[in-house]
């Protein structure tokens, strides 16, 4: 059994959480499956929710506290304390933006909009948007689709596909 | 490394079928790449390629984002110039490398 034989065809992607990091291993590895012309549909649920919200969209958080991979600029340990100070999240986080950007790795609703441009599909959870008290009307107008879990599955079959969950 | 022949010029190539030597490359030889990979190219398509060389030579990185922002083709069309797998097809076609960029 090869890779020549057997290529994915189909990869359907979770994105569960709402940190920069969870957001971005979403969207970069459904941007590449697009680009490799896989067909690709991702669903956001839970915190997930953040990254196709239009209000938070653009303004994701990583985390400064609770966070041991975290570093300072020189690679020294950054301190949790540090990561309590009012406005220091926010500055870590704009500072993470800035880096990807200088990479060409786009702002998140850009990078959605690629996603959609190469015929990847976004899909929105409907049990966490009962959660969150959210509409359809609060998601990006890319948004595709609100489905349950049920339905999210039906959209997985199939052979040749892969379930990622990030 | 192995060679190929396109319209009676054998040129440079890796396994993947992707030019190893960009300074052999020409538009006579692209349109023949192009219909291996099923794309009849028109103007449109040479000013994609001529973009991506020039980027190339300059060593800077291969983005899809980058051919958005070219002005010449938004990524919508990029796909439907180069369907499939546009920045492969391409670069492919471009007798420039495979791209290294994730995005």
């Amino acid at each position: 059994m090869s890779k020549e034989e057997f290529p994915l065809k189909k990869v359907c992607l979770i994105c569960a959480k709402g940190t920069i990091e969870d957001v971005y291993a979403a969207l970069v590895m459904s941007n590449g499956a697009v680009m490799e012309g896989i067909e690709t549909k991702v669903f956001f649920t839970f915190f997930g929710l953040d990254a196709i919200t239009k209000k938070t969209m653009n303004s994701l958080h990583t985390g400064t506290v609770g966070n041991p991979a975290m570093r300072m600029p020189g690679g020294l340990p950054f301190p949790t304390l540090l990561g309590v100070i009012p406005g220091v999240e926010a500055g870590v986080s704009s500072m993470m933006r800035s880096q990807m950007e200088k990479l060409d790795i786009p702002p998140v609703k850009e990078f959605l909009e690629m996603i959609e441009a190469g015929g990847g599909e976004i899909y929105a959870c409907k049990l966490a948007m009962d959660m969150f008290k959210l509409t359809k009307d609060d998601l990006w107008e890319g948004v595709k689709d609100v489905l349950t879990v049920g339905q999210f599955y039906e959209m997985c079959g199939g052979l040749q596909t892969q379930i990622i969950f990030t | 490394m192995s060679q190929k022949t396109f319209a009676g010029v054998t040129v440079d190539v890796n396994e993947e079928g992707y030019f190893t030597n960009p300074a052999q490359w020409t538009k006579e030889l692209a349109v023949e790449v192009a219909k291996e990979e099923g794309i009849q190219l028109t103007d449109k398509h040479l000013a994609v390629l001529d973009f991506l060389r020039e980027r190339f030579a300059k060593g800077d990185n291969l983005t899809i984002r980058s051919v958005g922002n070219s002005g010449i083709v938004d990524i919508k069309g990029f796909y439907g110039l180069f369907p499939g797998a546009p920045m492969k097809k391409a670069a492919k076609i471009a007798g420039i490398p495979k791209p290294s960029s994730c995005v």
